[in-house]
């Protein structure tokens, strides 16, 4: 399954009539199933690895949730798959073709990989609405920034999505004034708007109470499928509401794969994780 | 809810600058007529002094705008600014000294006195083509701008912020003043570019002309508004202003971080040097002081003391400063810089957001609101 072995120039040039079909560059191939791959990834920061080695694929359209403890290199995975980090060594392809590791982290933005950071980072001086329409997916160049006005299916989406993360009342109250959950709900929505096929999402659920925990599962929930959903959280009962397939990371590799249930059942996960 | 609501006219929603360019409007026409109109043994007679000061006043606004755009809205802490103003002033004298013509001290038609006095016999090639009026002007635009461009580039590029940003414009600021102390150069060592005549064969000291650069000063102001309302009403001004709040946010949502800067950064110093271009055949002079660090540094304190993000709470910071500068440095010289200083160290502790922050909150506590309007609401 690894990602070399199924690449379709290769492939191409060995079986031209064999049918398949021609892989556009820019287009996010997901024939094989997985819509990321990260291969043999590591990532040393003076000396201390806070990737190991790490292998890891995510489905097209699957909610993945991955967990482990602080300074696992959770983050540090989502820095490198956006192109924040760029990894000593490894692979990350986003779809069958597009080299993550050589792009930019806006060029990956428009790829289609949205990002929620861990601390929730919105405008606050916009409102919600301003914050939702600078992420829209658009022509996000200079000039034509300059000149760009909205349209009315542009507008009609940024109501939908007000409407989805439930902020629809707030629509022109400055972000500053959310709170800590409406601000994640929010950044949320902005990766929304930018019509992504993959949504990483660190720690969606830090400092939320248990009534937005629960809209928030739901949240989630409700993307994937048509979006890929990757969420890192550190909530256990969080992780079992969106019952999904779990990763578990620990210093900086894959501990264990599997079902919630099969995971806490794992030693391994027990002695690192779950026993504390 | 209404549709839209971001077609905003830019002065639609925007009262302080209403005032502001009613204020200039009014003073544009007023001035020259008190100036012109009015017998000088009059009460209500402005002398051609005042009218040059307001108008060397009103450059410098222009240039507190330009800053304003780069600190206030993008969060880029320019600390060599005053560069792209005296560099723009620069191109101006350069067209200024060519209208000299043979009525230098040495009489010669092409070289200025102080390429003669240096045993030039011609002119360099830099200085071919500043003959004419509106090649100058063009290089009073291009040449900030390009300089601005190559900068930016290259340190926005590297990711260079905060204080190392600064660092390094105040770098540049004052690698230019040494490079303009000297005279093999080519623009005047450390007397820099004076002595001149006439400007498009208008004689400079006739009290018409005057009056004139004033106007002209006033009308580019508005006009330097209306463009930078323009620019942060649009969508582009809303991306400038995430880039200042949250950087890596406005990138991973899809933004070229770099290029918005670099665009912004570039429109600023051709703003800049505009204003400089107004200020040299006013004041009638313009020499390597104008690079001084201190210059930029004090450009910064006009704006913070007028507030930032405002665009014309910048113009306001100008003014008030340079009036006191020009009431202080006449009555107690010794003590401008500490007066300087200490109105600085004030304004941040006590008002962040400046005269008119300040302004704005008293309004509030008078109307009995606590909570700001949010911006734009549609009923
Ligand atoms: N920029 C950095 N410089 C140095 N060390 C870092 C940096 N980023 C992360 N680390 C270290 O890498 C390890 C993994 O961090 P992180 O990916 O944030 O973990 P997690 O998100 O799983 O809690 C931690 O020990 C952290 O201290
Ligand atoms: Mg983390």
């Amino acid at each position: 399954m690894r990602r070399d072995k199924v690449f379709d120039f290769v492939e191409q040039k060995r079986l031209p009539f064999s049918g398949r079909r021609t892989v556009i560059p820019g287009e996010i191939d997901v024939t094989h199933g997985p819509i990321l791959y990260l291969e043999n990834i590591s990532v040393s920061f003076d000396g201390f690895k806070a990737l190991n080695d790490l292998t890891l694929y995510i489905n097209d359209g699957e909610l993945r949730c991955i967990i482990g403890p602080n300074g696992a290199g959770k983050t540090t995975m989502m820095d490198v798959i956006t192109g924040k980090t760029r990894p000593d060594t490894g692979s990350a392809y986003f779809g069958q073709t597009m080299d993550l590791t050589r792009m930019s982290e806006y060029q990956i933005a428009h790829a289609g990989i949205g990002r929620k950071f861990q601390k929730p980072t919105i405008f606050p001086q916009h409102t919600i609405f301003e914050n939702l329409e600078l992420a829209m997916a658009a022509d996000k160049r200079v000039w034509p920034t300059l000149f760009a006005k909205i349209n009315t299916a542009q507008h009609e989406k940024i109501i939908e999505v007000m409407d989805t993360i439930g902020l629809t009342e707030l629509c022109y109250e400055r972000a500053a004034q959310l709170s800590h959950g409406q601000k994640q709900w929010l950044e949320i929505g902005m990766l929304l708007m930018q019509n992504p096929r993959v949504l990483l999402v660190d720690e969606p659920v830090a400092g939320m109470t248990h009534q937005e925990m629960d809209k928030t599962a739901e949240l989630l929930k409700s993307l994937a499928g048509k979006h890929s959903v990757v969420v890192v959280e550190h909530d256990m009962d969080f992780v079992r509401s969106i019952a999904s397939t779990v990763t578990v990371l620990h210093e900086g590799s894959v501990l264990a794969e599997g079902t919630m249930d099969e995971v806490q059942n794992n030693p391994k996960v027990i002695e690192v994780y779950l026993g504390e | 809810m209404a549709r839209q609501p971001f077609i905003v006219d830019f002065l639609k929603n925007d009262k302080g600058g209403k005032i502001f360019v009613s204020i200039l409007l009014v003073t544009m026409f007023v001035v020259p007529a008190l100036n012109l109109l009015v017998p000088a043994d009059s009460f209500f007679h402005v002398p051609t002094y005042t009218v040059t000061l307001l108008g060397k006043y009103l450059s410098y606004a222009m240039l507190a705008i330009a800053l304003d755009l780069v600190w206030g809205y993008c969060g880029i802490l320019s600390l060599g600014h005053a560069a792209f103003f005296a560099l723009g002033g620069y191109a101006m004298g350069m067209y200024l000294m060519r209208q000299i013509g043979d009525r230098g001290v040495y009489g010669n038609t092409e070289l200025p006195d102080f390429m003669v006095f240096l045993n030039w016999t011609e002119l360099p090639w830099y200085w071919q083509g500043f003959d004419m009026f509106w090649f100058a002007m063009i290089m009073v635009i291009l040449v900030p701008g390009l300089l601005a461009l190559v900068f930016g580039w290259l340190a926005f590029r590297a990711r260079v912020t905060g204080v190392y940003l600064s660092i390094i414009t105040q770098a540049l600021t004052y690698a230019l003043l040494l490079a303009f102390f000297m005279n093999e150069l080519g623009f005047g060592g450390n007397n820099g570019l004076t002595d001149f005549k006439d400007i498009l064969g208008y004689d400079l000291q006739a009290d018409t002309t005057r009056v004139s650069l004033f106007f002209l000063s006033a009308l580019f102001l508005i006009l330097t508004y209306f463009l930078c309302r323009f620019i942060i009403t649009s969508k582009l001004g809303r991306v400038v202003v995430a880039i200042r709040d949250a950087e890596d946010r406005t990138r991973f949502i899809g933004y070229k971080v770099e290029s918005f800067k670099l665009w912004i950064f570039v429109l600023s110093a051709m703003i800049a040097g505009v204003a400089g271009a107004l200020f040299v055949p006013q004041v009638g002079i313009i020499n390597p002081g104008e690079f001084s660090p201190l210059n930029s540094i004090e450009l910064v304190v006009w704006v913070a003391i007028g507030g930032r993000a405002t665009l014309y709470g910048a113009a306001l910071g100008a003014v008030i400063v340079n009036y006191s500068k020009s009431y202080l440095t006449a009555a107690f010289p010794e003590v401008w810089l500490f007066a300087l200083g200490g109105l600085f160290l004030l304004v941040t502790i006590f008002m962040p957001k400046g005269v008119i922050g300040l302004w704005n909150q008293m309004r509030l506590k008078l109307q009995g609101k606590k909570q700001p309007i949010a911006e734009n609401k549609i009923e």
